[in-house]
């Protein structure tokens, strides 16, 4: 059986700039994969060219065992790959619902839909509680949750999460990534970028560390907590 | 006559002539919402439409239907302006589709000269649309065209919320004005909603056009120019690329231009215009979202 997701030798380049030089990754049905590193690292990058938004300069994306590397990310949505973009991006003149209903717009199953906004309003109480309100009034936790929620809507085997974390008060980051546990309990596959390693590490099965491009290091979890240069660098060393 | 009378009077004329900016501000700003796109061919979808309801009537198509057929011929036209001339240049810079669409105005008003030639013609309007209405012993005085262009434009507004809060299209229409990179990541069909935006767009100008020449009395090519500028002017005072700042604004610039002519010396009238647009360069020295308090971030 392919792999959920496989990146081959993928290099990206805005303009002459090089984002990505030639990175490997592969995640397997039911895995959660954290990439790491600092800004300008090429993790958005990553995610970016799996959803179609920017297209690799060189190089292959398969996604289970379909070469996704140029198709529009409308069609990549409706293929299984959501993804939840870096500064959540929730349409803030929109309500909540709306919002909702646009995660499934590649979907055409209107009693599926109906029924996954249910669930989405019990997995996330407070969206709702704020079905009819804009967005745009909610707070930042809550338009995290939405943009979870958003992109869980399209129903995907794949959920790409862009730093869910950021900005967020240490408990609503502690209750987004109980909710990222649950849904990768429920064996969705996660690639998961993030800042906070600590809390991503908690998380994940593995993960890769990205520096200028490049994979630099990359294990288990468990692994990556021991390594003296990931805990110097990602994990507040100095200890 | 007394003021209550006066007022009422030009409140009637403020309201038809603001219906026709909001009609024609309302596309500006579905279009430009989307595409970042000023685009100036839309006055001339108000010539297409006038000249398609000019032609049914002159064919022997009844007044109802050839309305219809100008709103049809209006859609229909942005329809064929987004695939051949913007699509192909769409993701090049906004400069590019902007200098598109000075190039679709001079086609089309050209071609609507060597049509119909540039002198105008007489819109027929059957006997029942001139109809006065007498109120208050005759001090207040509309005629139909006044309660057509005010009915097909409060249904046209109608239409168009129930469109973009009640149908994925519209949903999708909104999200992409909104953000385009989130818009394509949900998998909003962005080509979809491009089209239909020029589409209702072109249709509601269309419709404007000949409410316009059922207020005019004629069509002609260049018909289209002026009021597009203006209801430019009416969608930034309101607040640009939205459709409540294109309503907004339509019916305050229908106002204003109404209010200069009613209440200020007759010498001033002929002035109305540049006062027009001098309170807007005032209104966005201190307000430059508009009324409503748009931001956005346009790169040229």
């Amino acid at each position: 059986m392919p792999e959920m997701l496989a990146l081959q030798d993928l290099s990206v380049n805005y303009g002459p700039v090089a984002a990505l030089k030639g990175i490997d990754l592969s995640l397997q049905e039911g895995e959660a994969v954290a990439l790491l590193g600092a800004n300008g690292a090429g993790k958005s990058t990553t995610l970016r060219t799996v959803s179609g938004i920017v297209r690799p300069r060189q190089g292959s994306v398969r996604y289970r065992g379909k070469d996704i590397g140029r198709l529009d990310p409308g069609v990549i949505v409706g293929l299984g790959v959501a993804h939840c973009p870096e500064g959540r991006r929730v349409f803030a003149g929109m309500t909540v619902l709306e919002n909702l209903k646009l995660g499934a717009s590649r979907r055409g199953d209107e009693a599926g839909v109906r029924q996954d906004i249910g669930r989405m309003e019990e997995l996330f109480p407070v969206l709702g509680e704020r079905r009819q309100q804009r967005a745009g009034t909610l707070s930042g936790g809550e338009q995290q949750m939405l943009a979870i929620a958003r992109a869980l809507m399209s129903s995907p085997r794949l959920l790409l999460l862009d730093e869910p974390s950021l900005g967020l008060a240490p408990l609503l980051v502690e209750t987004i990534f109980e909710t990222l546990a649950e849904l990768k309990r429920a064996g969705v596959t996660l690639l998961l970028v993030e800042q906070n390693a600590r809390v991503a590490l908690e998380l994940v099965d593995r993960a890769l560390v990205l520096r200028t491009g490049n994979v630099v290091a990359s294990g288990s979890s468990a692994e990556l907590k021991r390594d003296p240069q990931v805990v110097e660098a990602y994990l507040g060393g100095g200890r | 006559m007394n003021v209550f009378d006066y007022v009422s009077q030009q409140l009637v004329n403020a309201v038809s002539l603001g219906s026709l900016y909001a009609l024609i501000a309302v596309g500006l700003s579905l279009v430009f919402g989307i595409l970042n796109l000023i685009n100036f061919a839309h006055g001339d979808m108000m010539m297409v439409g006038a000249f398609a309801a000019l032609l049914l009537q002159s064919a022997g198509v009844p007044f109802p239907v050839a309305l219809l057929g100008g709103i049809v011929f209006g859609g229909l036209a942005g329809f064929v302006m987004e695939r051949t001339a913007f699509r192909p240049v769409r993701g090049a810079p906004d400069v590019t589709m902007l200098l598109t669409s000075l190039g679709v105005t001079y086609i089309l008003e050209n071609l609507g000269i060597l049509l119909f030639s540039a002198s105008p013609r007489n819109f027929p309007l059957p006997a029942w649309l001139g109809h006065v209405y007498k109120l208050a012993g005759g001090r207040i005085t509309f005629t139909n065209i006044n309660v057509l262009t005010l009915v097909f434009s409060v249904v046209a507004f109608l239409f168009l919320y129930w469109f973009v809060t009640r149908t994925a299209v519209g949903l999708g229409m909104r999200a992409t004005a909104e953000d385009l990179i989130a818009a394509r990541l949900v998998g909003v069909r962005v080509n979809l909603v491009i089209v239909v935006a020029f589409v209702l767009a072109s249709a509601f100008a269309g419709l404007a056009g000949m409410l316009w020449a059922a207020q005019v009395g004629v069509a002609y090519p260049l018909m289209g120019f002026t009021p597009m500028l203006k209801s430019f002017v009416a969608a930034i005072i309101g607040g640009f690329g939205t459709i409540e700042g294109a309503l907004l604004g339509g019916y305050v610039l229908g106002a204003l231009e109404i209010a200069i002519v009613a209440f200020l010396p007759p010498s001033v009238s002929p002035y109305r215009d540049a006062i027009v647009f001098g309170l807007l360069i005032v209104l966005l020295l201190f307000r430059p979202g508009g009324i409503t308090n748009v931001r956005r971030e346009v790169k040229l």
